[in-house]
């Protein structure tokens, strides 16, 4: 396995610290939680203090629980959204690679129409029609999502797959009579395993920004917490303009914060699909520590060896 | 010209989707949707307006669905795209009021975030590993941060606090609309903080997309061939940078929709008087005839477009000219 561990750049130990806690404030940010975030318990517009970390909304309720609260619907529709829209690119991807001809042509149409469609409209435009009770389910929105998010990663699975149906091993699958199924996703879908990542990555960047804005719009139920919600509620009385930054502020920070980790995280994976990125992770102190030419220079792709004894000065490409 | 053709036929055939699509949703919609908004209207509701809007739910048809499909493309190529419900006017003419502001908005931004992004990602990628690596995870930043977010967080903070810039609209009240330089000068002015948070929002993306190609680039062997021959740096990085720009944009067609998307939510924050703010009105109040006029001018706007970005990539790649000969 150690060939699949991610490049140990900053950047990656970084983003995977940022989502990891992240991952663990959706766990128990509800817990966390000091007050219930919709009581209106409290004097309204109160300003950050030892009782309310965040001050309070203009109804009264307590910002910093809204954001803890907040964290679980918004990430749980962001992972949903990006599971289901990988295992739709997926299947949708692979297949069109590895079966090609007609089926090829149809599911491509297919999706280069979902390619062209600005989704976030679409989004408005089919959850604007949903009942208001599904609106405030998580697993609706997070599939209605998935459904405009897919389209990308089929394209990239696609053209990845249609590079390996013809290496020996999958000629050597298909010679010994193994099932079409098994040889797209036993045989193919492991070799895709970085690419699949990344593009699981992307649509959920994609589907926290689509479902931010949906709620920020006032199209997901506004009595259920989550991090659009908040900003749909401080834009709705006004808060960006009264100086009320702590009520907009932070829940923008948390999504700009996510959305920072994946794309780090997924800078690691870039560096290892596409080895030529990877030197440029390095800080200048620790290209000398590797004993490497002070920077990469031109045509040259340095080799990075853990083991000092060789000393690696850089190695032609090719 | 085959490539074009082709292209144009996707195109065509992802307008049909987009106003099928329209068509379908609210014949979907569950319960009686026409009472409920009927009973939210609080105002007098005339049997004029009940018509139209049980028409835009697909009832009341004499007709049955084959044949209203056919009316309503019908209608549709004669720009009638029905009568907003809370407004009482035909969508077609509310959004050709507001449509203009937002084309010039966006297709602004885009060009200067286009362009600024490109040459900034070529500059990265060509002095790699260099201090100026430390701007990726801060370009990392803002590409997260919603462009809605980023617009506010500006307008708090350089137009209510620091007075830079004027906020709210796009036009200052005492300026007459129309083609004096009073007014012209006034619409620049209000646009530069809607411009400059949407070209910060996207930039980032443009950047660090052009910087990893730069990167992949400087290894192909033309560009070793050009330090080689002792080519000027300027005119080396000039020969990558060309090569490298193309895949962005080849892939301007999922930008542009990802750009609009995000910066229809720019001009609710600065009260932009384009169809951003018109769809969060509609939304609000469930006027359904207008959120589907928005959702069909929208994805015809990003699938023109679309099809320029391709004409451009025609004529910058030969590869896909000599490709289309065969």
């Amino acid at each position: 396995m150690r060939g699949l561990a991610l490049p140990r750049s900053p950047k990656v130990i970084l983003g995977l610290g940022i989502l990891g806690f992240f991952i663990v404030l959706t766990v128990v940010g509800p817990w966390l939680a000091p007050y219930n975030p919709s009581s209106t318990a409290f004097t309204a517009l109160l300003t950050p203090s030892a009782h309310h970390w965040l001050g309070t909304t203009s109804l009264g309720q307590d910002i910093f629980s809204q954001l803890l609260v907040g964290a679980r619907a918004t990430m749980v529709v962001a992972l949903v959204a990006g599971l289901v829209a990988t295992l739709l690119s997926m299947t949708i991807g692979i297949s069109a690679g590895y079966l090609g001809g007609v089926p090829d042509d149809g599911l491509t149409l297919l999706s280069n129409v979902f390619l062209a469609i600005p989704g976030v409209p679409l989004l408005i435009v089919i959850d604007s029609y949903l009942p208001v009770n599904s609106r405030s389910n998580e697993f609706v929105i997070g599939l209605i999502i998935s459904l405009t998010g897919w389209a990308w990663g089929a394209r990239v699975l696609r053209a990845q797959t249609m590079s390996l149906r013809n290496r020996d091993f999958v000629e050597a699958a298909r010679i010994i009579g193994e099932s079409r199924r098994r040889i797209m996703f036993s045989e193919i879908a492991p070799n895709l395993l970085p690419v699949l990542a990344s593009s699981l990555l992307f649509t959920v960047l994609y589907s926290i920004g689509a479902y931010v804005t949906l709620a920020y719009i006032g199209l997901t139920s506004t009595a259920t917490w989550n991090w659009g919600t908040m900003l749909y509620w401080a834009q709705a009385n006004n808060a960006p303009l009264s100086n009320e930054w702590y009520w907009f502020v932070p829940p923008g920070i948390c999504i700009a914060l996510v959305g920072t980790g994946l794309a780090l995280v997924n800078f690691g994976i870039d560096e290892f699909i596409n080895p030529r990125l990877r030197a440029a992770g390095l800080t200048a102190r620790q290209r000398r520590q590797l004993g490497l030419a002070r920077r990469a220079r031109l045509g040259v792709t340095p080799v990075l060896r853990p083991a000092p004894s060789r000393r690696a000065t850089g190695v032609v490409a090719k | 010209m085959r490539i074009v053709a082709r292209r144009l036929g996707l195109y065509l055939l992802t307008a049909w989707v987009a106003v099928t699509a329209n068509f379908i949703l609210p014949r979907l919609m569950p319960g009686n949707p026409v009472q409920t908004l009927i009973g939210k209207i609080t105002s007098q509701v005339t049997p004029a307006e009940i018509r139209a809007i049980r028409l835009s739910f697909g009832m009341g048809f004499k007709q049955g669905v084959i044949a209203q499909y056919f009316t309503y493309l019908g209608q549709l190529f004669h720009g009638n795209l029905g009568i907003s419900i809370t407004l009482g006017a035909p969508v077609s003419s509310i959004l050709r009021e507001s449509v203009p502001w937002t084309i010039g908005l966006i297709g602004i931004s885009t060009i200067i975030s286009f362009t600024l992004g490109t040459l900034a990602g070529a500059m990265l990628g060509w002095t790699r590993g260099s201090r100026f690596d430390s701007l990726i995870p801060t370009a990392t930043f803002f590409q997260a941060v919603p462009y809605f977010f980023l617009g506010t967080v500006m307008l708090l903070v350089f137009g209510s606090n620091l007075h830079w810039f004027p906020v709210l609209g796009a036009y200052s009240q005492s300026a007459t609309p129309g083609w004096n330089w009073t007014f012209i000068a006034s619409v620049l002015r209000y646009g530069e903080l809607p411009v400059i948070s949407i070209v910060l929002s996207s930039v980032a993306g443009w950047m660090l997309g052009m910087r990893n190609m730069m990167i992949t680039m400087i290894g192909e062997d033309f560009v070793l061939m050009a330090v080689a021959k002792g080519l000027p740096r300027r005119k080396v990085i000039a020969h990558a940078a060309r090569n490298a720009v193309l895949p962005s944009i080849a892939n301007l067609s999922l930008a542009i929709g990802l750009v609009v998307s995000g910066a229809l939510l720019v001009e609710l924050v600065f009260n932009y008087p384009g169809v951003g703010d018109l769809l969060l009105q509609a939304v609000l109040n469930e006027d359904y005839p207008l959120i589907q006029g928005i959702f069909l001018v929208i994805t015809l706007t990003v699938l023109a477009a679309n099809l320029i970005a391709d004409v451009v990539y025609l004529v910058l790649d030969p590869r896909t000219r000599s490709e289309a000969a065969v």
